[in-house]
């Protein structure tokens, strides 16, 4: 009896035990499958947030347009020195003949001391110069200026003679490497050519545009590749990125690198290279088959125009031109009210969702675009004149006649082009984005190029008998990814097998029989791992054999570990959007450094509109009780913004306090406001303003304090064109400017932004940094005093 | 809700409904944008398997089989793979208002691995855990495994120290 009670005893006691491990476990599940959604959210918001961050920055390339055209516009130069002062803004970009090219950046009377270790290159080159060039850059070595400027005289003579369209065929080498942007991350590049080997008669490889800019070793780039370029001509295919372009290299870095490591020759080696860019091929063709073009295309796309245009012409995107009068009064409206609501420092006027400004949107598709059309009113004509004016034209030059641009003159039965039709398909190459819905739209973000849709790809590839699209120009978190997904017809015979996998013709519509079957047109390609920060996104590269079946190796540089991590991935065809679904999940860890980089970031963006939030705010809270709801928090700061971003997801990390549900905006701003001025720098000790040594009061930095925030706001908005602006001016590229150009350029910018800025408010500026260079200001200390500069440049 | 509403048109109770109004609209706006973060074809419609991750981001804590009950709500009479905005609102705005799928505190969450520690040592073998969390209950895929054991087993050991462990995530989830 005892015993058969403990035994049902025990089996109770059992039950329950497994019971209870049964609750516990799916406690435990329920649990941690929300923790683990909860990082999957906070994960797609933090890349929505650098994103719409980095789209609203290329925005600001339209801002600078809209400045040149209003100085052309209402600037009346009132002295020959002012005149100048504004005629050397447009006239920095001016192409060089040939000859004075080769004249003005000789190389051949450069002597190169004994004393120089680094390489020493001879030409024709061969692979040993190239394992010398990659061990000098791994040692962190510089190539002489003398063998960069004799490297950048040949490469240009070997571009000149290749077509705006270069052809591969897979079956002299038995499979094509293609790599999207590098942005001047030699890790990256160093990291592909452990993985995949180097460049060889047996390895081709077709590098897909944006080589320089936002990363530190874009110029070793251009010297790995070039080399490579010239060793293996057959094998080595060099697309030109939006990025190949002088105007954007001012904004973007660039132009700086080449000016801090070659202090002597850099104006030449950048005047060089300014050049060969212009040469650069335009398209990558793979067995007929693959187009490989760095942004993207149009519905007007034409591969014959392409073909035959004269490339070299095209020197660069973002310049503002002389206009027609007949476009006068309709732009100065335009430009009158842009610049009126924007610069609303008393903040009395606007009112939430009301002020007309620039829209940013993180996708192509939100209906703010829509709307900043119709600000921009774009007619087809004024698109024209548009992309026209967005283009640097050089009316003075004098173009040699290379090969392709005799074949032109001649072929008098070949249609003729307007020059503006022949530039926007180059825009429209470098510049373009594909986006979801069909149709073909203006690209309002970027400033040029289009957005294109799935049906204006078919029409493309059906056009030209092609499979299908490799682009890069978009920064995507697994290093690629598809789009454009198609239903195509695949061909069944009776015992219903299925009878060729790859279509080679656009399906035919009146097919019978037939079964669907999901392909995607559209490869984008991006090799830049940690491209925002460290651990925020894979780069990766794609590889196709003669089935043109991409195969995909990602990697991730680790600058800290040195550690290396790979996968490899089977593609095509894809059924999902995004392969991000197919990964393994974050870690943990790398989250939360990049979630913090993009907020302090955002937490920048919402300090430097300080003016126009509080007006927003102000309009929810009629009786002035300094308070707010949450909810209208959100509507007022998208208003604002207008970044697209998901500020009730965002918000606890952007508002730590509430009370009741409530906002106390002011403080909040304020507390904004103090995070941002703690970065500042002491011009004086170089300290950090809050932990100055020399005391609060004795300090220069008490100068910052006289500054008004209104204008810090419209430092901090603008900074980015500043420092273009700076750089344009600085013709000889030494990073000084004189006093009198300052000042100048402070006076424009201010009748432009529409603020006061008095000549005491000026001499507040200069005199908040350090300008005992016999009357030259150093720019870069400047931005550097107001942490301008962004922390990884 | 509804009923009391309903009965109350009548009655000039007009502040509490304005107020519940405003909280339903907030309520709604909360759930177009996670939702929206999802739909990556801009098109109000997100991939069923994403709709655990947002419901789960706004707040709540379903079980699996709670989520397919949900699901069933909001799918089309034929499933394409694709749920729409308009059919998810009003769905999921009824269980924000319900406060359904409440949350787990983290005193019942730490009594839960306890549970699982027979000898009350304050740590769990790797094994065991494995065992426990692909057995029972509603068990987690390898990967789902493997990913938690990436942050919550200490290699050392080869265990689980729970209490760092929730303290750990606790810290970093506010």
């Amino acid at each position: 009896m005892g015993s058969g009670s403990s035994v049902n005893a025990n089996y109770k006691y059992s039950l329950q035990k497994s019971e209870n491990a049964f609750k516990a476990a799916v406690l435990i599940q329920r649990w941690y499958r929300r923790h683990v959604a909860r990082l999957e959210m906070r994960r797609r918001c933090t890349w929505r947030i650098f994103q719409s961050i980095e789209y609203a920055c290329e925005q600001d390339q339209i801002k600078l347009h809209n400045f040149f055209s209003y100085l052309m516009d209402h600037f009346t130069p009132s002295s020959s020195r002012e005149r100048d002062f504004i005629s050397r803004m447009f006239i920095s970009g001016e192409s060089f003949k040939e000859a004075e090219l080769e004249k003005y950046c000789d190389y051949e009377s450069m002597e190169v001391p004994d004393s120089y270790t680094g390489p020493r290159l001879s030409f024709p080159l061969l692979p040993d110069h190239a394992t010398a060039l990659l061990e000098a850059f791994k040692q962190k070595q510089q190539l002489h200026a003398r063998y960069v400027l004799n490297l950048l005289h040949e490469t240009r003579k070997h571009l000149k003679q290749l077509p705006n369209i270069s052809h591969v065929s897979t079956c002299y080498s038995e499979e094509v490497t293609v790599c999207g942007d590098l942005h001047g991350q030699l890790d990256d590049l160093f990291l592909i050519f452990y993985k995949n080997g180097l460049p060889s008669p047996s390895k081709s490889y077709v590098f897909n545009g944006d080589f320089v800019d936002r990363g530190k070793q874009s110029l070793e780039i251009l010297i790995v590749l070039f080399t490579f370029l010239l060793i293996y001509p057959k094998e080595v295919h060099l697309n030109r990125g939006n990025h190949e372009d002088h105007m954007v290299n001012l904004r973007y870095g660039f132009a700086k690198e080449v000016m801090q490591k070659y202090k002597v020759h850099g104006k030449k080696i950048l005047k060089m290279i300014q050049n060969v860019f212009c040469w650069l091929p335009l398209a990558t063709l793979i067995d007929q088959k693959v187009l490989i073009i760095h942004g993207g295309i149009s519905d007007a796309t034409d591969l014959d125009m392409l073909e035959k245009i004269q490339r070299n012409k095209f020197i660069s995107v973002l310049r503002g031109k002389k206009r027609k009068e007949s476009n006068r009064n309709v732009e100065i409206q335009e430009i009158n009210g842009e610049s009126k609501v924007e610069a609303d420092p008393a903040g009395n006027e606007a009112a939430p969702g009301l002020s007309p400004q620039l829209q940013p949107g993180q996708a192509p598709s939100m209906a703010n675009r829509l709307e900043f059309s119709r600000w921009v009113r774009q007619t087809v004509q004024e698109q024209i004149e548009w992309c026209r004016k967005l283009v640097d034209i050089s009316e003075s030059e004098e173009e040699e006649l290379t090969y392709s641009s005799v074949v032109s003159l001649t072929d008098l039965d070949g249609p003729c082009w307007t020059r503006q039709e022949e530039w926007k398909q180059i825009l429209d190459i470098l510049w373009s984005d594909p986006m979801p819905q069909e149709g073909c739209r203006v690209n309002t973000v970027r400033g040029g190029g289009c957005y294109f849709g799935p049906d204006v790809t078919g029409k493309i590839l059906e056009k030209y008998n092609l499979q299908f699209l490799i682009r890069s120009h978009e920064c995507k978190q697994e290093g690629y990814e598809f789009c454009h997904n198609r239903k195509w017809r695949v061909e069944v015979c009776r015992e219903s097998t299925v009878k060729s996998q790859k279509p080679s013709v656009w399906p035919d519509p009146h097919e019978t029989s037939a079964i669907l079957k999901d392909f995607a047109l559209v490869l984008t390609i991006f090799s830049a791992s940690n491209y925002y920060e460290i651990g925020s996104n894979r780069g990766a590269y794609v590889k196709l054999g003669p089935d043109l079946v991409p195969h995909f190796v990602q990697y991730q540089a680790n600058k800290t570990a040195h550690t290396l991590t790979m996968t490899q991935r089977q593609g095509f065809p894809v059924a999902l959007y995004s392969p991000s679904q197919n990964s393994e999940r974050k870690n943990f860890g790398r989250i939360s450094r990049v979630e913090e980089s993009a907020f302090r970031a955002l937490r920048e963006k919402l300090f430097a509109h300080t003016s126009a939030l509080i007006s927003a705010f102000k309009a929810y809270d009629k009786d002035n009780t300094g308070r707010i709801t949450l909810s209208n928090w959100a509507t007022a700061v998208e208003s604002v913004l207008h970044l697209g971003l998901p500020w009730r997801m965002l918000r606890p990390q952007l508002v730590r306090s509430t009370a009741d549900g409530m906002l106390e905006y002011k403080s909040w701003l304020d507390d904004l406001a103090m995070e941002q001025r703690s970065q500042e720098i002491c011009s004086n000790c170089s300290e950090k303003a809050e932990s100055c040594q020399k005391g609060y009061k004795e300090c220069d930095h008490v100068v910052f304090q006289h500054i008004q925030s209104s204008l810090l706001e419209v430092i901090y908005r603008n900074r980015s064109n500043l420092e273009t602006i700076f750089r344009i001016i600085d013709r000889d590229h030494s990073g000084l400017i004189s006093f009198e150009e300052f000042h100048q350029t402070w006076k424009l910018f201010s009748s432009h932004m529409n603020i006061e800025l008095t000549d005491d408010g000026i001499n507040d500026l200069v005199r908040s940094i350090d300008f005992n260079k016999d009357g030259n200001i150093d720019f870069n200390e400047f931005l550097e005093a107001f942490r301008l500069v962004k922390q990884s440049q | 809700m509804k009923k009391l509403m309903g009965r109350d048109k009548d009655r000039e109770i007009t502040k509490p409904i304005y107020h519940l109004d405003r909280a339903v609209a907030e309520i709604e706006k909360k759930i177009i944008e996670a939702f929206e973060v999802f739909d990556h074809e801009c098109n109000k419609t997100v991939d069923v398997r994403e709709i655990g991750s947002i419901v789960r981001s706004l707040g709540c804590f379903p079980t699996e089989a709670e989520l397919h009950e949900l699901l069933a709500k909001v799918e089309e009479e034929e499933p394409t793979g694709y749920i729409h905005l308009e059919k998810f609102l009003p769905v999921m705005t009824k269980v924000l208002l319900d406060r359904s799928y409440r949350p787990i505190p983290e005193d019942v969450l730490l009594h839960a691995f306890e549970a699982l520690d027979e000898n009350k040592c304050g740590y769990i073998t790797k094994e065991e855990l494995v065992k426990y969390l692909t057995e029972e209950g509603e068990p987690f895929t390898r990967e789902e495994m493997e990913d938690m054991l990436s942050t919550a087993l200490d290699p050392e050991t080869n265990t689980i120290r729970y209490r760092d462990y929730i303290s750990m995530v606790v810290v970093d989830e506010s």
